[in-house]
């Protein structure tokens, strides 16, 4: 007779589990072995990573002045683009929506995004694949990509973007190219990107028309004259060597740097690749803030952070450590209802549970994107299921959280004293793990010490 | 604004000698209703020479371009009189470009449509990325051309490097003389009808005499459009 299997072994038997064999790695290798294939996934790291949840503010005191909270006055506007640009993009808030392609999101989504960075006085971004005209008319301030691929990248849109943005490379996978497996090529998709339907579609990592920072700066001129100096260029690098990375992208001509950590989301890539290339966004703002000041450039280029970016005080934390702006991805897609056990039809709540349950996992753990099978209909191209995120619905959450980060992130300004959320400073933060202080170049917490810098 | 010298009725003439490539682009940018013709004297080499024309206008560039002549051409006709630099009609979506001398790499990189005629040789990575755009290349054409090359065709009368039309999705190559190497996925197919057709009317368009009778059809085997841990890294 076979011996039974369960799940809860008996009390009396030895096990002791191993640290580098734990139940995680041997599920990791058998998986391996029984497919011969790597896990391909959505979603960023995973692991926990030193973070901005490791720095606190010191709020002001005797020594500092306090603004009162409800009454007075903490500006958030934030202008982009002001060193060669003649049409600098100015929004009313620091937070940005981050790039993401239709292709990876429905058109439903990509809407939905546009009307709610439009309704906050922000922008949205375009992706790995095209300009759709949906997000175009929800947008008012739109930034365009120029990616490695090129999908769907012609004059015309070019013309209308309000930004554009080179993307050099991504945090969840600085040095690898997009993804799209074929299950998300819908007819749709393959014609804007010019590709056969349904074929797993893995981008090129580098760009077809040049190569190093000194043709780059060529690239970005060329940009200039095509759209008349008119355009703000920024440029987006996966968060790796940062501080030579922001130094030669800010050489090339950049208006802004977006400098995206580990953490950053993306819709289909290796598991290795999100989890083992890269740095946390922590180590990234600091090592790119310092290049701006070593190049005397800090005034003149603006610098955009992105990858886990959650919360107010994570932007506050940015902003304080130098950054004048962030970008959010993935928790725009939660506040959409990623991971939510629940989707919203025409005003009631429809369970997403057994969908959940048909990939395998369940809400608060779906990392499934690359399926297109999302349940509350996010990250899909598939006509049933993106009719699950109902653009006005959207809106008003993307909306809603936005403007939570915001009221957060003012908060935050006024209790250390700020008028102006761009005032907040590397001396108004300390931190909590001995790492976080040696990575963001702040005081441990209760001492004056800087691992590495005194 | 422009100071352009209108010699007769519709010809404009740039002298970047004088003038700069800002006040070429911009006067081309521009309302080209008037303007038959645009004569630019002197390039010397300059980068981003008509960049992002969208009119139905002829420039002449009298000598050498540098990088991105012609870049995302819509509708103008371009014509080189010298050597071009890398990215000459890069990401072009219509119109005609032509390079009477040698392109460098990139030569009509991510073009959509459109034709990129070039009368010497072009360097590596000629018609990469190439996105429906048609090209001819009256010599020969470097390594690793038309890579990812998504749809288009690329006639090349001369000589082929290594790694030609590496991850084909649907291009198609039209080689008159050797090929050094495939790339992944990349194979040489039958000369159908319709294919002997095709390398006619492009090289009558080009203005190039050769018989279709000499050219191999390169495309995609198609291998590669799924995913698969089998091939063991052949890509």
């Amino acid at each position: 007779m076979p011996t039974r299997l369960t799940d809860e072994p008996p009390a009396h038997l030895q096990l002791e589990e191993s640290a580098s064999f734990d139940r995680h790695i041997i599920h990791y290798i058998q998986r391996a072995a029984a497919t011969g294939l790597y896990e391909i996934r959505g979603l960023g790291a995973k692991r926990r990573v030193p973070h901005f949840d490791d720095l606190v503010f010191l709020g002001a005191s005797l020594s500092r002045y306090p603004l009162e909270g409800y009454r007075e006055k903490c500006s958030s506007e934030t202008v982009l683009g002001t060193r060669f640009a003649k049409r600098p993009v100015k929004l009313d808030i620091p937070i940005t929506i981050a790039g993401m392609s239709f292709g990876a999101l429905s058109a439903n989504v990509k809407e939905a995004l546009g009307r709610a960075a439009t309704e906050m006085g922000t922008s949205t971004t375009t992706g790995d694949g095209g300009m759709t005209a949906e997000e175009r008319r929800s947008s008012k301030t739109l930034v365009y990509q120029c990616l490695p691929s090129r999908y769907g990248f012609n004059p015309d849109d070019l013309r209308k973007a309000d930004a554009i943005e080179v993307v050099i490379g991504q945090g969840a996978k600085p040095g690898g190219g997009g993804m799209l497996l074929g299950q998300k090529v819908s007819p749709r998709v393959a014609a804007m990107r010019t590709l056969p339907e349904g074929v797993d579609q893995r981008s090129a990592s580098r760009h077809p028309d040049w190569t190093g920072p000194d043709d780059l700066a060529i690239k970005i001129k060329e940009l200039r004259e095509i759209t008349d100096w008119q355009t703000p260029i920024y440029v987006k690098v996966g968060a790796t060597r940062v501080f030579h990375d922001v130094k030669l992208a800010v050489h090339a001509g950049a208006d802004v740097v977006v400098v995206d950590g580990m953490q950053g989301g993306t819709a289909a890539t290796q598991w290795a690749f999100i989890e083992h290339v890269g740095i946390p966004s922590l180590a990234a703002v600091r090592q790119a803030v310092d290049a701006l000041e070593d190049l005397n450039k800090k005034e003149e280029v603006q610098l955009i952070v992105s990858g886990g970016i959650r919360t107010g005080a994570d932007v506050a934390k940015a902003l304080a450590l130098g950054a004048d702006a962030v970008s959010i991805g993935q928790g725009v897609l939660v506040a959409l209802g990623c991971n939510s056990n629940s989707y919203v039809q025409d005003g009631e709540q429809v369970s997403a549970a057994a969908d959940y349950h048909k990939l395998g996992t369940a809400a608060g753990f779906c990392h499934h994107c690359q399926t297109g099978q999302c349940p509350v209909g996010v990250t899909t191209q598939d006509p049933i299921l993106e009719q699950r995120l109902q653009p006005a619905v959207g809106a008003r959450r993307v909306r809603n959280y936005l403007k939570t980060l915001n009221m957060e992130l003012t908060m935050i300004a006024r209790a250390c004293g700020k008028q102006d959320v761009h005032h907040l400073e590397r001396e108004d933060l300390v931190a909590l793990t001995i790492e976080a202080a040696a990575i963001a170049g702040v005081p441990l917490a209760g001492t004056t010490w800087i691992p590495g810098r005194n | 604004m422009v100071s352009a010298m209108k010699e007769a009725v519709g010809r404009v003439a740039f002298d970047l000698k004088r003038q700069s490539v800002r006040d070429l682009n911009q006067f081309l940018h521009g309302d080209l209703s008037e303007v038959r013709e645009v004569v630019v004297e002197n390039p010397d080499g300059a980068h981003s020479l008509a960049v992002g024309v969208n009119a139905p206008v002829h420039v002449e560039i009298c000598g050498h371009a540098g990088y991105y002549a012609a870049g995302m051409n819509k509708e103008a006709t371009v014509q080189v009189r010298g050597n071009a630099g890398p990215g000459v009609a890069e990401n072009m979506m219509s119109g005609h470009v032509e390079v009477g001398g040698f392109a460098s790499g990139g030569a009509g990189a991510s073009a959509h449509g459109g034709l990129l005629v070039i009368r010497g040789d072009a360097g590596l990575r000629c018609g990469i990325s190439l996105k429906g755009a048609d090209i001819v290349v009256g010599g020969d054409v470097g390594s690793f051309s038309a890579f990812m090359a998504q749809a288009g065709r690329m006639v090349v009368c001369g000589d082929a490097g290594d790694g030609l039309g590496d991850s084909l999705y649907e291009a198609v190559i039209y080689v008159r003389g050797k090929v050094r190497s495939l790339g992944a996925d990349a194979r040489l197919e039958p000369m159908k009808d319709e294919d002997h057709g095709a390398v006619r009317a492009l090289l009558a368009a080009a203005g190039i005499a050769h018989s279709s009778a000499e050219f191999k059809r390169i495309a995609s085997a198609r291998a590669l459009y799924h995913w698969n841990a089998d091939a063991n890294q052949t890509y």
